[in-house]
């Protein structure tokens, strides 16, 4: 046996982690912004600037460029030495890595620009979903590849998880980002309303489990033990613990639709297996956190380590929490409230930032032979950043509580308490400021950690290429050749089970979804119809803002919710919408029952005008960002037929009739809506000029109040039609098929 | 709700994806020995090391 000489490359770890800490910083004072309009909305700058598109640019660099990035560096470091050799190909690496940076940058443009697919944390637009699909190939084939020229025979439990993530992310990031393209900067989802949520939220909730979970447990898996220069408390339960865990994770998406229009069975399927999930999380939590029993007083003299323990704690408490708001009762409360985003940066900011920065620590003296060149820099980033998490979570779950009971409030008339919604969100400001200056807080350390590391780098001399020795794997006695040529394959189980699986999966969709899909859209309640060419445009504006972001569309079946917004949400009443818009935070009032017709509350053309031209000027206190840049930028009218016929290939009922007279039905309608404020305007003494009225015709404002009048409007249609009540005297006012 | 069978279909094949993976391991002996591995992975690629890292290997 022969002991080969090879070298780890510690180049493409070296990229990665710079781009890491770079996009961290980015992302996250792109996130302090957001969170600083949300208490001065004049930071509204400008309408790339607006709240609606920069939460998506803040949500999806920190996640795809900070964790994504740091998710490489730790795989392309740990991977080589776990297995004893270098990775399969340079090139293969470097295409990884700048194509990576490559989709980020075309995020950092389009977001902005209001280009979006309007589902959360799949924002981006349909050529870059090609382009991610494309580099994560790229990096499970480089990974693979590795994993078959390995010289030990053994996988560390971390490559699992490896292994797991990639596989998992390439699903989950197709299924749900099947999308009809029109032209670079729209698509539309290939799944409507509530069909779409459950894709979407099977992949934002799976997205959390294997974009920012199991490869994060890998490198737990691996740092925790090699900073702690110890073994990991229980190998057995890091194996047990991992096939659970992503065996369990898969099912428990609908735990994102409670109370929603989805199906009650499925909804409680979700609950069950999020419940189950403790079990194997707290596995691997304690199976962290007691690698180091005995020896805590190195975490007292090693700062990677307290970094790694906040961290493990942080992910504890978010797999313990995250079970609990599955359960109806918190849900109630904590679904569209800040309980959700304290929630979700706990394990942000706590399990993935703190993880990433103990992993930098670690790196960058070890890559460039050296120490950290101030442990005690390094211990005030420890300090500055937990206390900065604290600031941030502790008043987030203080207004998620207090405006989830203010809404709940009934008075003794049994009417509601708080009837201004603007009422639970002026009350919010001073935990909205807290919460800012604790992000404020973590972001400092983050550029003390800048700081460190650069000194540290340019202190040591960096090694590209790390020499290391092992002897060669020997082959597998047991096989032996028969002359068949699959024998090739079956000698090589990752790769035939990587193979197959895609195989079955493009197999399986390219027949299934569309025949599925599409005849399942046949509409449930015979009063609703297609948008018009009109609401059509509006809604894409809708997107494009990003409105979702801040109001959701879907009233729960709760009285509390009834009461405020009228009736609420029926799965047919969204079988039009590509893609579904229900949101997930409600930082505005819901919008499912804007349009005409609703009892409870209506609000004219000529409000929604105001109210878009200056939101503060119409409800003082609220924290709106102006769509007035609305006004003055024109319907693309040529381009609305390419949209319908998209459409019509989704089995949106558009007669060749209103593809011909879509123009006529565009004018009429925006006619409609644009003389209604035109008249409003001269009640109250301003002129509008017939060139400025012009514009205001042809403006997306026109087309964003069409659709915000449509919003929930066909159910009110249904007037109980004489012969129906007869059929269904217990239903009220409804036929559901 | 027939999206309901594509994904379940789409997360059944994962997971069925995983069974194999797992019963590859199984299979394969990668559980065999529980606690070495754990220990294997803290050794540094010094030169030091050279000579335990020839033991294990003889040993199989």
């Amino acid at each position: 046996m022969s002991v080969e000489k090879f070298y780890y490359d510690n180049s493409i770890v070296k990229k990665f982690a710079i781009v890491t800490v770079m996009w961290g910083v980015i992302g996250m004072l792109v996130g302090l912004l957001a969170a600083s309009q949300l208490v001065w909305p004049s930071l509204n700058l400008t309408s790339w600037l607006g709240f609606g598109r920069i939460r998506p640019l803040h949500t999806n660099a920190v996640i795809f460029a900070f964790v994504g990035n740091g998710i490489f560096a730790g795989v392309y470091y740990s991977l080589q030495r776990l297995l004893k050799t270098r990775m399969y190909s340079d090139v293969l690496s470097n295409i990884n890595f700048w194509g990576w940076q490559l989709i980020i940058l075309s995020a950092v443009v389009t977001l902005p620009l209001g280009i979006t697919q309007g589902k959360e944390y799949a924002e981006l637009e349909w050529w870059i979903d090609i382009m991610i699909a494309g580099i994560w190939v790229v990096f499970g084939w480089n990974m693979f590849a590795t994993i078959l020229k390995r010289r030990v025979r053994h996988l560390y439990v971390a490559i699992w998880f490896y292994i797991a993530t990639f596989v998992t992310v390439a699903v989950l990031h197709i299924v749900n980002s099947l999308a009809i393209p029109v032209g670079f900067t729209n698509s539309y989802s290939l799944f409507a309303g509530v069909q779409d949520a459950l894709v979407q939220w099977w992949y934002g909730h799976n997205a959390v489990a294997f974009f920012l979970t199991t490869p994060y447990l890998g490198l737990m898996y691996y740092f925790v033990p090699k900073a702690a220069d110890r073994p990991v408390y229980s190998y057995r339960l890091s194996i047990i613990h991992f096939w659970a865990l992503i065996f369990i994770y898969i099912w428990a998406g609908p735990h994102h639709l409670l109370y929603s229009a989805l199906p009650d069975w499925a909804q409680s399927l979700g609950v069950v297996f999020s419940v189950m999930l403790i079990a194997p999380s707290w596995g691997g939590m304690l199976n962290g956190l007691l690698t180091l029993r005995g020896a805590w007083d190195r975490v007292r003299d090693n700062v990677v380590l307290k970094f790694m323990v906040v961290a493990i704690t942080a992910y504890g408490m978010s797999t313990f929490e995250g079970p609990m708001l599955s359960l109806k009762f918190f849900n109630t409360i904590s679904h569209f409230t800040d309980w959700t985003i304290a929630h979700v940066h706990v394990g942000g900011l706590g399990w993935n930032g703190m993880l990433t920065f103990g992993m930098m620590y670690y790196l960058i003296p070890k890559m460039w032979n050296t120490k950290i060149h101030s442990i005690k820099l390094a211990n005030y980033h420890f300090w500055i950043a937990t206390a900065g998490i604290l600031l941030y979570v502790v008043p987030l779950y203080w207004a998620g509580f207090v405006q989830g009971f203010m809404w709940q409030d009934f008075n003794e008339a049994g009417s509601l308490e708080h009837k201004v919604f603007l009422d639970t969100v002026t009350k919010l400001r001073p935990f909205y400021m807290m919460r800012a200056f604790g992000g404020g807080l973590y972001i400092i350390g983050a550029l003390v950690m800048v700081y460190n590391l650069i000194k540290t780098a340019k202190a040591g001399s960096f090694l590209a290429n790390e020499e290391a020795e092992a002897p060669a794997l020997v082959k597998n006695a047991k096989v032996h050749d028969d002359g068949y040529w699959h024998r090739t394959i079956e000698r090589k189980p990752v790769r035939m089970l990587v193979l197959s699986l895609i195989v079955i999966l493009i197999g399986g969709l390219v027949e299934i979804v569309p025949t599925l899909i599409i005849k399942s859209n046949i509409p449930t309640i015979s009063s609703v119809k297609p948008y018009t060419p009109l609401e059509l445009e509006g809604r894409d504006v809708y997107i494009s803002e990003g409105c979702y972001n801040c109001h959701s569309q879907l009233v729960r079946p709760l009285r509390f919710e009834t009461e405020r917004y009228g009736e609420y949400s029926k799965a047919g009443e969204f079988v039009y919408d590509h893609p579904f818009q229900w949101g997930s935070k409600r930082t505005g009032p819901d919008l499912a029952r804007e349009g005409e017709g609703n009892p409870k509350q209506h609000r004219d053309d000529y409000w929604h005008y105001e109210h878009l031209m200056n939101p503060q000027q119409s409800n003082p206190g609220s924290i709106m960002p102006p769509y007035a840049h609305l006004r003055d930028s024109e319907v693309d009218v040529e381009g609305t037929k390419a949209k319908m016929e998209a459409m019509v290939s989704l089995g949106v009922p558009y007669t060749a009739e209103d593809l011909a007279n879509y123009k006529t039905s565009m004018d009429e309608q925006a006619t409609k809506h644009a003389d209604y404020i035109k008249q409003n305007l001269m009640n109250k003494g301003f002129e509008l000029p017939d060139a400025k009225y012009q514009t205001l015709k042809k403006s997306k404002m026109i087309a964003l109040i069409a659709y915000l009048q449509r919003l929930g409007s066909d159910i009110h249609k249904l007037e109980v039609p004489e012969e129906e009540t007869e059929a269904q005297p217990n239903d009220n006012s409804l036929t559901l098929k | 709700m027939s999206i309901i069978f594509m994904l379940t279909g789409v997360s059944l094949l994962l997971a069925i994806g995983f069974l194999g993976a797992f019963l590859w391991a199984i299979r394969n002996g990668q559980y065999e020995d529980d606690y070495t591995p754990s220990v294997r992975m803290l050794f540094e690629d010094s030169k030091k090391e050279k000579k335990s890292n020839e033991n294990k290997n003889q040993k199989q």
